[in-house]
């Protein structure tokens, strides 16, 4: 199987990039786009910590094939800033101290994106369903839990997109 | 000074990198990307314990993509180590690619370098080896019981032995046969605890980069970057001034990253090859070969008073290292170190053991050593409670530290806080304590 030219529409820019036959979306956006937010925990689909949005949808980049993707739009954690100014869901990661080590963040912030953008005022069990396909190890789930009901509140309170 | 004119001290601080985490641009050793980097894939061992016949690596080497192999032949310096040894710890125990012999399933055998990780996993699967398979010693007890071959030559009765011919960590202190012979109660039982893998949610993993210096940058994720540098070098029988080690953010470590488990032979590669080599381990490798908690094993016996006064206390503990040394002699030194509990106990015997068995070297997690150590001695406390039937809240007021008590260790007791400790979170509970018990405090034993 030979390389493959495909095009991508990540965070608004649309990208050519040259793949291995079957590589992967985490591949292509860690390795060829150095989008580096999206991380590789496990390569097996059961951390969560590759999370990216595909035409707004929640997804796992380690088990979704880059060229599969076609014309969708595919969003990583770096999209949220692409005019640098930090999104209320980030600010309320920030102010409820939901990271430790940081690892599990950025797939864990894409989760939580991806619920309040369908969902914009979750119940602390939606919250918890939204966020349960997203392993931590280290900060422990409660403080990430009142992060995103910060800004759900939040987002309430200004009529905002959590984005 | 007041706390007004405190700066940090009562207050909630920023940390300082959550925005970077937040936008998603904290740097972990993965994140930096460079042109024609190889792959680094370990052939590991199918069997816990066994003869090495023979190694093939010809069909690896011919297999699409591989650049090249490296075995215990290519290593420059040490063929065995342990990570203390510049501390004195020894001897060095553990191939960094195995010869001969391989003493766990997963035990390294052949790195194979390929341009893609896949071509390198493929590669590694094609390495064949012929074993000789040998009993395996799995249980701890077993291990040192005479009845099972000696896994390596250094640790004759598979127990590690301390300076000046200690076979453990050992207190003795008062006279525990006496105070059993005194007491009203003898209450045993023995405790297991099980290996526990730290599982960060980033994976071992380095990447080394050889520049035109001659030196070597090394991107890692370990715990202990001075330390990683430092054992690299003399494994491999370099200055350390050759090697340049960049430690970051870790994706959570826990213990689970001061093996030095991937920098040395990724930088071997590098020297090799010329070119940056990446060697990450694959979840599975996490899971199942990195090291974990020791599995701990301890047998306790109590002497106890009808009035709940425990007058001795003998424990024989063994801690489960696995195949190798690695830090369990320090493991088992401040497991020790943590007996008999937060009492004062008149007559103390412990033997803590390093025993040697065929599962996977274990390592530092936590705490490693004290866990194990208050999980059996806290069972044990709830045991004596029921079988002399007291509360068991009441059985470690009587016997929690105070001020002034000598320890087994024989060092004074300074700072205590058990007995306030005790009484705070039987309030918290609703657990009503008789008034004797809650006019107890650390700095006298009168209400006793």
């Amino acid at each position: 199987m030979e390389d493959k030219l495909i095009r991508l529409a990540v965070n608004g820019r649309d990208e050519a990039v040259v793949i291995q036959p079957l590589a992967t979306l985490q591949d292509v956006l860690r390795d060829k786009l150095e989008l580096n937010a999206v991380k590789s925990g496990c390569g097996q689909g059961g951390c969560g910590s590759c999370s990216v949005l595909v035409d707004g949808e929640l997804q796992l980049s380690c088990l979704t094939l880059a060229e599969r993707v076609g014309d969708a739009e595919v969003t990583t954690l770096e999209g949220l800033n692409e005019t640098n100014a930090i999104v209320p869901l980030q600010q309320a990661f920030i102010e409820n101290y939901a990271a430790q080590c940081g690892y599990c963040t950025a797939g864990m912030v894409m989760a939580a994106k991806a619920l309040l953008d369908r969902n914009p005022a979750p119940s602390r069990d939606e919250i918890v369903e939204g966020l349960s396909g997203n392993l931590c190890r280290c900060t422990g789930f409660a403080p990430i839990v009142r992060a995103v009901q910060q800004a759900a509140q939040a987002l309430s309170d200004t009529g905002e997109e959590a984005s | 000074m007041s706390m007004k004119e405190l700066g940090v001290v009562g207050r909630n601080v920023g940390q300082r990198d959550l925005e970077s985490h937040a936008r998603g641009q904290t740097t972990y050793y993965e994140d930096v990307h460079y042109p024609r980097m190889l792959h680094l894939k370990m052939h590991r061992s199918a069997e816990p314990h066994a003869r090495i016949v023979s190694v093939d690596t010809s069909a690896a080497e011919a297999s699409p993509g591989v650049v090249c192999v490296l075995t215990h032949e290519d290593l420059p310096g040490k063929k065995v180590w342990n990570g203390l040894a510049a501390v004195g710890v020894g001897p060095e125990d553990e191939p960094i690619l195995a010869f001969d012999k391989v003493r766990w399933r997963g035990e390294p055998i052949v790195a194979v370098l390929g341009e893609s990780a896949e071509a390198a996993r493929a590669g590694a699967a094609k390495v064949e080896v012929d074993y000789d398979p040998l009993p395996g010693v799995f249980d701890v007890e077993e291990a040192i019981s005479g009845s099972l071959p000696a896994l390596t030559a250094h640790w004759p009765n598979n127990h590690y032995i301390y300076p000046d011919d200690h076979g453990a960590a050992q207190i003795r202190f008062g006279d525990v046969e006496q105070g059993f012979a005194e007491a009203d109660h003898i209450v045993e039982d023995s405790y297991q605890t099980s290996p526990i893998e730290q599982a960060p949610m980033e994976t071992n993993g380095c990447i080394a980069k050889p520049g035109g210096d001659g030196r070597i940058t090394v991107h890692t994720n370990t715990q202990a970057v001075h330390f990683a540098r430092d054992n690299t070098a003399a494994i491999l029988g370099i200055a350390p001034g050759k090697l340049r080690f960049l430690g970051g953010t870790v994706g959570g470590g826990f213990g689970g990253k001061v093996d030095v488990a991937v920098e040395p032979i990724s930088v071997l590669a590098a020297m090799r090859t010329g070119r940056p080599v990446k060697f990450k381990y694959t979840r599975e490798e996490e899971m199942q070969v990195s090291s974990t908690r020791s599995a701990w094993r301890l047998n306790i016996k109590d002497g106890v008073m009808d009035d709940g006064r425990i007058v001795a206390r003998k424990i024989t503990s063994y801690q489960d290292s696995g195949a190798y040394l690695r830090f369990s002699s320090y493991g088992s030194m401040k497991h020790a170190g943590h007996m008999p509990g937060p009492y004062t106990i008149p007559n103390v015997w412990v033997d803590a053991r390093v025993v040697f068995t065929n599962r996977p070297p274990s390592s530092a997690m936590r705490g490693f050593g004290v866990m194990a150590a208050s999980f059996a001695i806290e069972l044990q406390m709830d045991k004596v409670a029921k079988t002399i039937g007291m509360d068991p809240w009441q059985l470690r007021l009587l016997n929690a530290y105070r001020n002034g008590d000598m320890r087994a260790h024989r060092k004074v007791n300074e700072d205590a806080a058990m007995v306030e400790t005790i009484q705070a979170a039987a309030q918290l509970a609703g657990h009503e304590l008789p008034a004797e018990y809650q006019a107890m405090t650390s700095w006298d034993r009168k209400a006793s």
